[in-house]
């Protein structure tokens, strides 16, 4: 089958047109690897042409560049102290002392170790004060990893820092042989509430994402390299690194153990995800348009019932729901009432029935979020679009599927692949409900136990927070978590139609 | 015959059409009368059950069959209840003025300003959102633990890890200072003020939706929020929010046995002011949500 003009295209029936279009989006995926191929291949060459171009600037300023700029290379802020720019100046020549005073005090004895992650462990030494061997402690692989990384980084931000210098430097000389003045400290002060305002809003925020984001992931990705667990913490036992050997065991074959537990956990995520999203999709949306309906009466008084949900601490009523649906809970005791059970059913202790409860759960907790989100877009169709279908003879379902839908899913595409990627990570409905769900034997390895309705997300947190602490699978499964995610939203990204340039709207 | 007649044809045609839709609207309201009940049966039953004193277990029944506030009032004096409130409170109350500075600092900025950086600063945000926020917990637990920032401590510790980097979350509130006019900003800067006026004078005044949202959103948040507070407050029970002590205080059968009413009781004390909140402030958090889908 080869690509097919749009007359072509229409002119056949709906089971044409999906078979048409999972065949078109199969043939999509070769081809994006392709072009992520040349997107990096790409990248790598821009990289390269940068760097040479970095060093090429690098020896022309220096030869180029006055005495001042000169001097620079070496002590910092020079060029900005000799031309009066004190600030600066002594900005510069402060962050070069003190980061050369840290490094030859600690840093480079811990980047040092960074190779081995430490070489002795905690031993027994001869004291000869107490003449006996007392136990001392040896190396500490977890400070080690963190100092010596810290190190690294710093030395990174050194390098940007002495670039940022010497080229300062580099433009006082351009604007001193153009006859013009040097900006001073008021200048520079009055920037920062105007045209690098920016730099002033950004700073403490950019400095609590690097702290609390970037650099702690940055460590775990490579704490995913070493064997980092529970049993090697680092300062009773050193841990060092292992390559790919952690990977190896998450992929590993066979009918039990980690390779087998993350295949199943990971297939019930993507399953769920999909459920869970387009569950709650379409019948939040029903729910919103019967109550949009002209003639429906007291809107106000629907919605606000079902916002109810959204305004109740979530863990409220999650955890409410899973004591509900327990063995000796209300659903059974009312359905043994009823008679329609004669001992009460274990909800929770069932693959099948503990993954259909959270399923519906979830979608009581979530569609008046959709309720509200699809109210808004509704209101947003003009009318005559469903004037003119009723004039051509369309029902309700016919003007659904041709209008209401086709525009909702043009409009919330980006909302859907967000919610799709947010209930791959729905911590608290899984964990909360599933708090009671038996653990499943065939799931439980040595990072810990798990149950049928268990995510990789809180998989993750009972290898973490288990007795077996094994940081080093956590980090894998974190990894491979993110590699998910990421295909799966630049994949659908890409099909979106809806894929906006964000300067078009303002 | 023919104009009596066509007038008849056409009124019984309107009638049935009108007849139709009474069927309809019948069949909706029908549908819509059982998704309240079971929307709302579970928060009854919650209400119920917090004033039950016979039993503090699980029944089969949900009238009680004593009624009375023993559930609250051991659940105020023999728990700890009132430690983990006032944590929660405290946090939520620091963590809404904290994040939302963040989050407006952010998506002014990014909405506004073109700067060199600003796109590798938002590809950055979009890579690192994309790994599971738990990941680097394990890393920053060992911090903050060296710091006296967990267990008993851990109030401190979670304002912390909730606000450092919550100006990633900086998507809805940047789509809401998109809709703000550019020209607006251009005509002060033409008259000479300054980034920084344009901002307190100009876009400040207009931004009331989004900083009431992006206060209640912030607000809500350390109340629903599990997994952090589990992991920093590490079983001790002085440290816990709310969500993580009720969990802990039904957690096994025989604790779920001996505290389930008063569970209920918790929950009616935590739903009413934040659900309360809720109401009032709802009509801006509607806005918050639809436009954040809209814009993706």
């Amino acid at each position: 089958m080869k690509k097919i003009s749009s007359s072509q295209y229409f002119k056949m029936n709906w089971l044409e047109k999906l078979g048409y279009n999972i065949f078109m989006f199969i043939c999509a995926i070769p081809v994006f690897f392709f072009e992520l191929g040349k997107k990096a291949c790409k990248g790598v060459a821009l990289f390269v042409k940068a760097i040479g171009k970095e060093l090429k600037e690098f020896a022309m300023i220096f030869t180029k560049g006055s005495v001042f700029t000169k001097v620079s290379y070496l002590i910092m802020g020079f060029g900005n102290l000799c031309r009066g720019q004190i600030v600066r100046g002594l900005f510069f020549l402060a962050f070069e002392v003190s980061f050369v005073m840290y490094q030859i005090t600690s840093g480079i004895s811990w980047m040092a170790k960074l190779r081995t992650l430490g070489d002795i462990g905690p031993h027994e030494e001869y004291d000869p004060i107490l003449d006996t061997y007392v136990r001392v402690n040896g190396d500490d692989s977890f400070k080690i990893l963190l100092y010596g990384g810290f190190a690294v980084i710093l030395c990174l931000v050194f390098i940007f820092v002495w670039r940022m210098n010497w080229r300062q430097s580099w433009e006082n000389d351009k604007l001193l042989k153009a006859g013009k003045k040097v900006p001073k400290f008021k200048e520079d002060f009055h920037d920062l509430v105007d045209a690098k305002f920016h730099k002033t809003l950004l700073t403490v925020p950019i400095i609590g994402i690097t702290a609390f984001t970037v650099l702690p992931i940055i460590f775990m990705i490579f704490v995913a390299f070493t064997n980092y667990d529970g049993a090697h913490d680092g300062y009773s036992a050193l841990f060092t690194w292992v390559g790919f050997d952690n990977f190896k065991e998450l992929f590993g074959t066979g009918k039990a153990g980690l390779g087998f537990a993350f295949k199943k956990i990971f297939s019930w995520t993507i399953v769920w995800a999909i459920l869970a999203t387009f569950s709650n999709y379409f019948l939040g949306m029903i729910l919103a348009i019967m109550i949009n309906k002209k003639g429906i009466k007291f809107k106000k008084f629907w919605r606000g019932i079902f916002v109810l949900t959204i305004a109740i601490p979530q863990f409220i009523s999650l955890l409410y729901m899973s004591k509900l649906f327990a063995k000796n809970g209300l659903i059974n005791g009312f359905l043994i009432k009823l008679g329609m059970l004669s001992t009460p059913y274990d909800f929770w202790g069932h693959a099948l029935s503990a993954r259909i409860l959270v399923v519906v759960i979830n979608i009581w907790i979530g569609i008046p979020y959709l309720m509200l989100i699809a109210t808004g877009i509704l209101m947003n169709i003009p009318e005559d679009l469903y004037e003119s279908a009723k004039i051509d003879g369309a029902n309700a379902v016919q003007q659904f599927f041709k209008i209401t839908l086709p525009y909702m899913l043009f409009i919330t595409g980006p909302y859907l692949l967000t919610s799709f990627i947010g209930n791959m990570g729905n911590f608290n409905v899984i964990f909360l409900l599933g708090g009671g769900a038996t653990a499943n034997p065939a799931l439980t390895t040595s990072g810990g136990t798990a149950s049928d309705v268990d995510l990789l997300i809180t998989w993750l947190f009972k290898i973490t927070t288990g007795t077996e602490s094994n940081y080093k699978l956590a980090s894998v499964i974190g990894i491979m978590i993110f590699v998910i995610e990421a295909t799966i939203s630049v994949i659908g990204f890409n099909a979106m139609p809806s894929n906006k340039n964000e300067e078009d709207f303002q | 015959m023919s104009t009596k007649a066509m007038t008849s044809q056409k009124e019984k045609k309107y009638k049935s059409l009108k007849r139709k839709t009474a069927v309809g609207n019948t069949i909706i309201y029908i549908i819509l009368t059982i998704m309240a009940i079971i929307w709302v049966a579970p928060f009854c039953a919650i209400v119920l059950e917090s004033f039950r004193t016979e039993t503090t277990m699980q029944v089969g029944y949900v009238i009680p069959k004593q009624w009375g506030l023993d559930n609250y009032r051991t659940l105020l004096t023999e728990t700890k209840f009132l430690k983990w409130y006032t944590n929660t409170l405290t946090i939520a109350l620091i963590v809404s003025v904290i994040q939302t500075f963040m989050v407006l600092c952010m998506s002014y900025t990014l909405s506004r300003m073109r700067f060199t950086g600003r796109k590798f600063l938002m590809n950055l945000m979009l890579i690192f959102g994309m790994f599971p926020g738990f990941l680097g917990m394990i890393i920053l637990y060992k911090i903050l633990s060296g710091m006296g920032l967990t267990g008993a401590g851990s109030v401190p510790g979670l304002i912390l890890v909730y606000t450092a980097s919550s100006a990633m979350g900086y998507y809805v509130s940047k789509g809401f200072f998109d809709t703000i006019p550019k020209s607006l900003d251009e005509a002060a800067r033409v008259d000479g003020a300054t980034r920084a006026q344009v901002l307190v004078k100009i876009t400040f005044p207009m931004a009331k939706p989004i900083i009431i949202y992006t206060v209640l959103t912030a607000f809500m948040g350390p109340w629903g929020d599990f997994m952090f507070a589990k992991y920093i407050a590490h079983n001790t029970t002085e440290g816990m929010n709310v969500a993580v002590g009720l969990q802990n205080l039904i957690s096994t059968p025989e604790m779920l046995a001996a505290h389930y009413t008063q569970f209920t009781a918790a929950g009616i004390l935590v739903a009413i002011p934040i659900t309360l909140l809720f109401m009032n402030l709802q009509k801006y958090y509607v806005e918050g949500v639809t436009g954040g889908a809209v814009k993706g």
